[in-house]
């Protein structure tokens, strides 16, 4: 390789664009390793917590709607579809079908946060929390809870007749659904802004059949965030 | 770096074709766990469950993800993630379950003592 003509998509450290290539998709791997073991102590506590309390996840997750977590799994699977897709589109040079299809990816990560945020809010004016929070209806100490939740939520007169041990554990299952979830959500906002940026670089011709290493390490981030989901939602909604 | 066009997955274009199919095959295998996850399958809810959530994820991280055509040392880093996750929870698990019993002791007796006093 000649370096009076140095391509301007291959850094100098590089032989050739395909060992950029396949050094880029490494480095993307090793930082999906540490994302799956970053997850991994939640999932850990998850289930510690769940083989000594099995009884406490069954009544807790009775308070999870099963059909609002399935439709954001289908949510976030259109979205794997539309980003894999972007990567054949961008192999193939279909400049405008990849911003499309980012585009659409970001709408559905978009939509997956807005029925997120009404699970949230719906928790949080019910009292749902992890027992130490202000509003939570989970304290050991009836005392404890605020008023508001006792007269305006729908789940007080059931829960206040609980065992307090047990009240506080729920407290606990809750306080890693929140985890969790809120680990995740951070990744799809994250997501959000990652294909955005990388439909502006689209949009300006950074990208082409033979340089397209953003699209392809893009979409596997959001895959990796596709894979997580794909756990957690049996793991919280469908336990009966 | 002779036969790396064989390995490497830089130009490899997956077809539409598969890339629907694997998309519908994910829905589907959604809706069987939530049907399933309705069920009353006796105590093997969990495994069920989680063999659902195993076949979904293997289907994204060959197809979606690309490691059917990739190099094969990307799959072993996913593969070492996933072992060295199970080999935290295998020993976290067992850790604590030999304890359990002594933990609940210790609570109960306290329980019993505050309200003594």
């Amino acid at each position: 390789m000649s370096s009076d003509h140095h391509d301007s998509k291959l850094a100098h450290h590089f032989d050739d664009l395909e060992q950029q290539f396949d050094a880029n998709k490494f480095g993307m791997w090793v930082f999906l390793l540490t994302e799956i073991l970053f997850f991994s102590g939640l999932f850990v506590a998850y289930a510690t917590y769940r083989s000594n309390h099995p009884d406490v996840f069954q009544y807790a997750s009775q308070f999870l709607d099963t059909n609002l977590g399935a439709v954001n799994t289908a949510v976030l699977l259109l979205s794997s579809f539309t980003a894999a897709w972007a990567v054949r589109a961008v192999q193939l040079g279909q400049k405008n079908l990849v911003t499309t299809l980012l585009g659409i990816t970001v709408l559905c990560a978009c939509g997956f946060m807005a029925i997120k945020y009404m699970e949230y809010s719906h928790k949080y004016h019910e009292g749902l929390l992890w027992g130490n929070a202000e509003h939570s209806i989970f304290k050991e100490n009836t005392a404890d809870v605020a008023s508001s939740v006792r007269e305006h939520g729908h789940h007080w007169g059931d829960v206040k007749d609980l065992d307090p041990e047990f009240r506080r554990q729920t407290g606990i299952f809750f306080g890693i659904y929140f985890c969790l979830t809120g680990l995740h959500g951070i990744h799809v906002l994250l997501g959000i802004i990652l294909m955005l940026w990388l439909m502006r670089r689209n949009m300006r011709g950074d990208f082409s059949p033979e340089k397209y290493d953003a699209v392809d390490c893009g979409a596997l981030y959001w895959h990796l965030v596709d894979l997580i989901w794909i756990f957690l939602f049996p793991l919280l909604y469908l336990i009966s | 770096m002779s036969d790396s066009h064989d390995h490497s997955s830089a130009g490899h274009v997956l077809s539409l074709k598969m890339l629907a199919g694997t998309f519908v095959a994910l829905l589907l295998l959604t809706a069987l766990t939530v049907a399933t996850g309705k069920m009353d399958l006796h105590g093997f809810d969990l495994g069920v469950a989680m063999i659902i959530a195993t076949i979904k994820a293997t289907i994204v991280a060959l197809i979606f993800m690309h490691l059917k055509w990739d190099r094969p040392f990307n799959g072993y880093i996913f593969l070492v993630a996933i072992l060295f996750v199970g080999m935290f929870l295998a020993y976290v698990v067992v850790d604590t379950n030999t304890y359990q019993n002594d933990i609940k002791g210790w609570t109960k007796e306290n329980i019993s003592n505050s309200t003594a006093e």
